[in-house]
């Protein structure tokens, strides 16, 4: 017995670095991010100024004139999810209201799982119902929508991350404890009263979460974008032309064949620094206010 | 004129009804926004069918690319996607449920623990094409592995960790604190009651985020175009069973490759219509093979939420 007990102890100590080692590999993930993108990016900038690529207002890097102005990207990015955003915001509250205050309990043994399968759906097959049904359905009403447009992936996009905003809104809703809700039927209210007026205002921060988690995916979403809203860097808030995105941009360029060190090799990973601050900062603020909710109770 | 009590209560009355109506009128709302996600998935299935049922044949399956679009199949692209899936699950299981475990089970509360958590959290919001770059700078460039299906299996690996990561950690949360204790009462060192009693236990959870993690990976387009996988490939990496002693062969792993998203992409992308019935018929089978794991996935989490009970 005597003997075995430091083999023991040697054995149980190493198991312990090892599974701490696994978890640090995340850290390692985050760090090489965060410097590969900086790493690349000040390549780029060495050779465009920060102010011209922040402030230019045309984007056409692989023009034999190249023009470094990142703004066309962000408005194609800003414009594209605005629209999934009117959307999925407002359907996914109401989805996790009647989820969490009205549904019986079979609609939602059905909903859910179903509401799953519509965020496991492959993207690249949203982008092709994106371009080749919606499209030409939009174009009916508005003829004068291009073939590729921001609206329609913008819809598409919308529908997508419904599940995304209604699943993180209803668990915060959930957590709004019984006896709230109690208060509010003992005085009168009815069911839609005491969802709108008690449960969504208790439930505010994790609503909030739901939505910057939503708006964070429509940022960084690719493929819907990349297929069906077009290749043309295009300062514009409108919504029937063709637009690029920065995610767009970023395959764009990938599918060509750009050689490794060049200036052009280096505009993908400027067009990715700009999505992952865009990303990073929501994602900092929907933490924030996910951590709200659990001080609350 | 009727008296003021009578108004009153006549007010209150209406007053009670318009609010009733309100309630019923939401909760028919609700039921259609619910619906709206199943009509979508509904419309883009059939769509999906009307175009490419008819191309889905035996040849569709053991056919290359083409320039032809009817003779143009997905061999590469589904043969790219099952080896890219086996380095993917190679990566993330053993990462992600060992991070979980150690989360759990062995991290302490302090700063380093919760840095931990607070980056697993974060690198599940970060957009997949962001890993995309981080693959290019890191895979490709600088440790050289090219753009091969060892590259394309660790990128989407490290994308999926973190799903891994929080259905390790969910489904080892469930289980009490007296199957611990009674594992360290019989005189079980920690490793002891993690191999024999947490680990076990948590499977059909751990097994559930594994399916949800790799569905998600088969769908994944843009972080494997980013690291330069080829949209047209008209030949099969080399085989990983060979006749010769060893019998294994590992060379596949460098190959260059194709997957079933990327396939369905280029087909897309081209003008002429036949193609797109092609990337339709594509799209029924990753649409069938993504629908297939997350039912999967469903089944096992009803099946292990009825079984146990502690």
């Amino acid at each position: 017995m005597h003997k075995r007990k430091p083999i023991i102890k040697i054995k149980e100590r190493g198991i312990e670095s090892l599974l701490l080692l696994s978890a640090l590999s995340s850290i390692f993930v985050t760090l090489s991010i965060v410097f590969i993108l900086f790493y690349e990016a000040i390549g780029f900038f060495k050779d465009v100024p920060l102010l011209e690529f922040l402030t230019g207002k045309q984007w056409t890097p692989l023009f034999a004139q190249p023009k470094f102005g990142i703004l066309p990207l962000v408005t194609g990015t800003l414009l594209v999810t605005f629209i999934a955003v009117s959307v999925a915001l407002p359907i996914g509250l109401i989805v996790a209201v009647y989820l969490s205050e009205y549904a019986p309990f079979k609609v939602k043994e059905v909903a859910k799982p179903i509401l799953e399968i519509l965020a496991a759906v492959p993207t690249v097959v949203y982008g092709y119902f994106a371009l080749l049904f919606l499209t030409p359905i939009l174009q009916k009403f508005i003829p004068e929508l291009s073939g590729f447009n921001a609206l329609s992936p913008g819809i598409i996009m919308g529908i997508m991350i419904i599940p995304y905003v209604s699943s993180v809104s209803e668990d915060a809703m959930k957590a709004v404890p019984m006896h709230i809700r109690e208060g509010s039927y003992a005085m009168g209210a009815t069911k839609f009263q005491t969802a709108f007026r008690v449960v969504i205002p208790s439930a505010f921060s994790g609503i909030a979460a739901a939505y910057i988690i939503g708006i964070s995916r429509a940022i960084g979403e690719t493929m819907v974008v990349a297929i069906a809203a077009g290749m043309m860097p295009n300062l514009t808030f409108n919504p029937i032309e063709p637009i690029q995105t920065l995610t767009a941009y970023i395959v764009g360029v990938s599918l060509g064949d750009v050689p490794h060190g060049t200036l052009e090799y280096k505009t993908i990973f400027a067009a990715g620094i700009t999505l992952f601050l865009m990303t990073l900062f929501l994602n900092i603020l929907g933490f924030i206010f996910r951590r709200r909710i659990r001080e609350v109770y | 004129m009727m008296p003021k009590e009578d108004q009153n209560i006549y007010f209150i009355r209406e007053r009670i009804s318009r609010n009733k109506l309100r309630d019923h009128l939401f909760a028919i709302i609700g039921l259609l926004a619910t619906l709206i996600g199943f009509v979508l998935l509904f419309t883009l299935i059939i769509d999906l069918l009307i175009d490419g049922f008819p191309r889905l044949g035996w040849q569709f399956f053991t056919s290359y690319p083409s320039r032809f679009p009817e003779k143009a199949g997905i061999l590469s692209a589904w043969v790219g996607t099952t080896l890219v899936m086996i380095v993917t699950a190679a990566t993330a299981v053993p990462l992600g449920i060992a991070t979980g475990i150690y989360l759990e089970e062995y991290g302490k509360k302090n700063w380093l623990t919760h840095l931990i958590e607070i980056n697993m959290n974060n690198l599940a919001g970060v957009p997949s094409i962001i890993y995309g770059l981080l693959a290019l700078g890191l895979f490709v460039y600088f440790f050289r592995f090219g753009e091969s299906i060892l590259t394309g299996g660790l990128t989407l690996g490290l994308l999926i960790l973190p799903m891994v990561v929080i259905a390790t950690r969910e489904s080892i949360r469930a289980i009490p604190n007296s199957i611990r204790e009674a594992s360290y009462a019989l005189g079980a060192t920690k490793w002891q009651t993690v191999k024999d009693h947490i680990i076990p236990y948590s499977t059909g959870g751990i097994l559930t985020g594994i399916i949800i993690g790799l569905s998600r990976a088969i769908g994944e387009t843009a972080p494997i175009i980013t690291v330069g996988a080829l949209t047209f490939i008209a030949f099969l990496p080399t085989p990983p069973i060979t006749s010769e002693f060893p019998f294994l062969s590992f060379r596949w792993l460098s190959d260059p490759f194709t997957v079933m998203p990327i396939q369905m992409f280029n087909w897309i992308s081209r003008p002429q219509h036949a193609f797109h019935l092609n990337a339709a018929a594509a799209g029924i089978v990753l649409l069938f093979m993504t629908l297939l794991m997350n039912g999967l996935a469903i089944y096992l989490r009803y099946r292990f939420r009825r079984k146990i009970k502690w």
